[in-house]
């Protein structure tokens, strides 16, 4: 009797590993719960922010989206904000789909060369340069973009050389290792046994990796692509740089123009607080905040898309 | 045991027993010459000398690691970017071991099936099409035609004959495997090299298997690399005996199994190694 009590004690008795295990769930849901919140703070804050220019400011949200002019301490004739930001949001597309045309290649063919041709030579020179580019801040980005990109531009195509197709290369230069180095996992990805299939078919290496390797790596490399195009859309401090930052619709490659974020980062300390100008920065911000959503959810469509394959 | 083992060692006199073909009906169609395998600088054969008679199936038998797959894949030059293989594989009167050898032609007439079945994640359809179409074969009928004589030739057609245009991922092992057989010979190789294909694959499977290359030796030369012995002496007219590294013994499938020449196969056939 006396014995089954102890031992009923003893079993029931919270042991310090017990107690450390509560401690140690207690801290870690304390940390998510923290960063859920912090996230959830900022998207209602800019969601809140960005909506008062159409509730408070009673700006059309067509008017926003679709007008080209962008002044939004000047009325216009009729009266209304001039709020325009479709020279913006046609910018940062611009930049956007232009550098990630221009990087996929020399991102995929990088990657093949690394993974595929020469894996020895990819793993000692590639990898590691690939990981300092990533490293590299963006305003040294920047910086040489406008030290070597813009007078470059200037003397081909004339103009002020600030504009869409320098914001283009330094992005390009920018989003590349990051294509490369996810281009290359993607390969990796792709099972041994498919290459030996392949070529012991007789195809040679080319055929292996244009038919077999690239095909079966197609969703990790549009996930690739995707992402290097989400931090093209979402990058400020290099584009601003070298864009021009006017706010007018881009009507040539090599013509000052503006994104998002160029605005956003140019804009944001010279205006007051709940002014109309104000809220209308953070439109710009909601405009942003939504697309990089959207571009996760592309990224996890494809993903799964792959998985069922 | 000792005394066992006693026994058997008076009855065996070779240490080394490595026969040369003489069947007129089927001649001679491959055969290494002294082939050394190294990786790096590790030397994992140190000689094979075998010789394949035409259109009858080869084993290739021993404990592991005794580079089987080394010789096997050496074969048709699936070594070439991991190994170096010095030595003479003379392929009818052709050496297919010299660096000026295409040997993407050359595989399309020494083929091969894996251990694992690889499939590529492609239509049933595709998979058998993907080497004719590689060799600029475009024509629909054509296609259809190889398609099916070759899905007919492995014994997969009347499985899959409604859902050619289905994932070959959604296969069985035992079909995935039987598949692959069917993409290997829808190029019409003279040789088919076959690395443990069965092994991956439940005993239904594995007699099924066993049947289409019985069926298949008509129009190939087979080489078989298993770990099963009741498979090598169902199937294969030649059996050779691989350890560490060598061909200890090479005859006729009932030799080996029956009367080895050998000490160490004789203990590797009976079960008595290790
Ligand atoms: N890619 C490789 N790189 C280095 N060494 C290898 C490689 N492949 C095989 N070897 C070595 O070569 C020797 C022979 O291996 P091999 O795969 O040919 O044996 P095996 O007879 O096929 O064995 P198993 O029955 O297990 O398949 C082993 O010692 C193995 O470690
Ligand atoms: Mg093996």
């Amino acid at each position: 009797m006396k014995s089954t009590q102890q031992l009923e004690r003893q079993l029931k008795r919270r042991s310090k590993a017990a107690k450390l295990e509560i401690w140690g769930r207690l801290i870690s849901l304390t940390a998510l719960l923290l960063i859920v919140a912090v996230v959830v703070g900022i998207i209602g804050f800019v969601a809140s922010k960005g909506i008062a220019t159409f509730t408070s400011n009673h700006v059309n949200l067509w008017d926003f989206l679709s007008g080209k002019n962008w002044n939004p301490g000047i009325t216009d004739a009729h009266g209304k904000p001039e709020v325009g930001a479709l020279p913006m949001i046609v910018g940062s597309f611009l930049i956007t789909i232009l550098s990630a045309i221009v990087a996929t290649p020399f991102a995929i063919g990088t990657a093949v060369f690394m993974n595929e041709i020469s894996p020895n030579k990819g793993a000692k020179i590639l990898q590691p340069v690939t990981e300092l580019l990533v490293g590299i801040p963006s305003v040294v980005y920047g910086f040489i973009g406008l030290s070597v990109v813009v007078p470059t531009t200037r003397a081909l195509f004339g103009g002020s050389g600030f504009g869409i197709l320098s914001g283009t290369c330094v992005l390009f230069v920018m989003i590349l290792p990051t294509v490369t180095s996810m281009s290359a996992d993607a390969l990796r990805a792709v099972p041994r046994y498919y290459r030996e299939a392949s070529l012991a078919l007789g195809a040679t290496q080319w055929q292996t990796i244009y038919k077999v390797v690239l095909r079966a790596a197609t969703p990790g490399l549009m996930t690739a692509v995707v992402f290097g195009m989400a931090r093209a859309f979402g990058e400020a401090l290099a584009v601003q740089m070298v864009i021009g930052n006017a706010a007018l619709m881009p009507n040539s490659l090599v013509s000052p123009s503006s994104t998002l974020t160029s605005v956003l980062t140019t804009g944001i300390g010279n205006t007051v607080m709940g002014s109309l100008q104000n809220n209308a920065l953070w439109s710009l911000a909601l405009v942003l905040l939504l697309m990089s959503l959207v571009f996760n959810l592309i990224i996890r469509l494809i993903g799964r898309k792959g998985r069922l394959q | 045991m000792f005394v066992n083992n006693d026994v058997t060692n008076a009855m065996a006199k070779e240490d080394r027993h490595v026969i040369k073909l003489t069947d007129p009906e089927h001649p001679v169609i491959l055969s290494t010459e002294g082939l050394h395998v190294y990786y790096g600088k590790k030397e994992a054969l140190f000689e094979g000398d075998l010789q394949f008679a035409s259109n009858q199936i080869t084993a290739l038998i021993g404990p592991s690691g005794s580079g089987k797959s080394t010789y096997l894949r050496s074969l048709n030059r699936m070594n070439d970017r991991i190994a170096t293989v010095t030595g003479k594989i003379m392929y009818r009167g052709v050496d297919i071991n010299q660096p000026d050898i295409d040997v993407y032609e050359m595989r399309r007439r020494v083929g091969m099936v894996f251990q694992r079945p690889n499939p590529f994640a492609k239509s049933i359809y595709d998979n058998i099409a993907f080497a004719l179409r590689l060799r600029g074969v475009t024509d629909k009928h054509q296609l259809d035609e190889i398609v099916e004589t070759s899905l007919k030739q492995a014994a997969l057609w009347e499985q899959v004959k409604d859902d050619l245009n289905k994932s070959a991922l959604a296969l069985s092992g035992g079909q995935a495997q039987r598949l692959c057989i069917a993409r290997a010979i829808a190029i019409k190789p003279d040789i088919l090299l076959l690395d443990e294909p069965a092994s991956a694959l439940d005993p239904v499977s594995t007699g099924q298997l066993e049947d289409t290359l019985l069926s298949l030796k008509a129009h190939y030369t087979i080489i078989i690399v298993t770990h099963n012995m009741q498979q090598a002496a169902r199937i294969s007219e030649y059996t050779a005996f691989f350890n560490q590294g060598r061909v200890l013994e090479y005859d006729t499938t009932s030799h080996i199994f029956t009367n080895p020449s050998v000490q160490v196969t004789s203990d590797y056939v009976s079960g008595n190694f290790g």
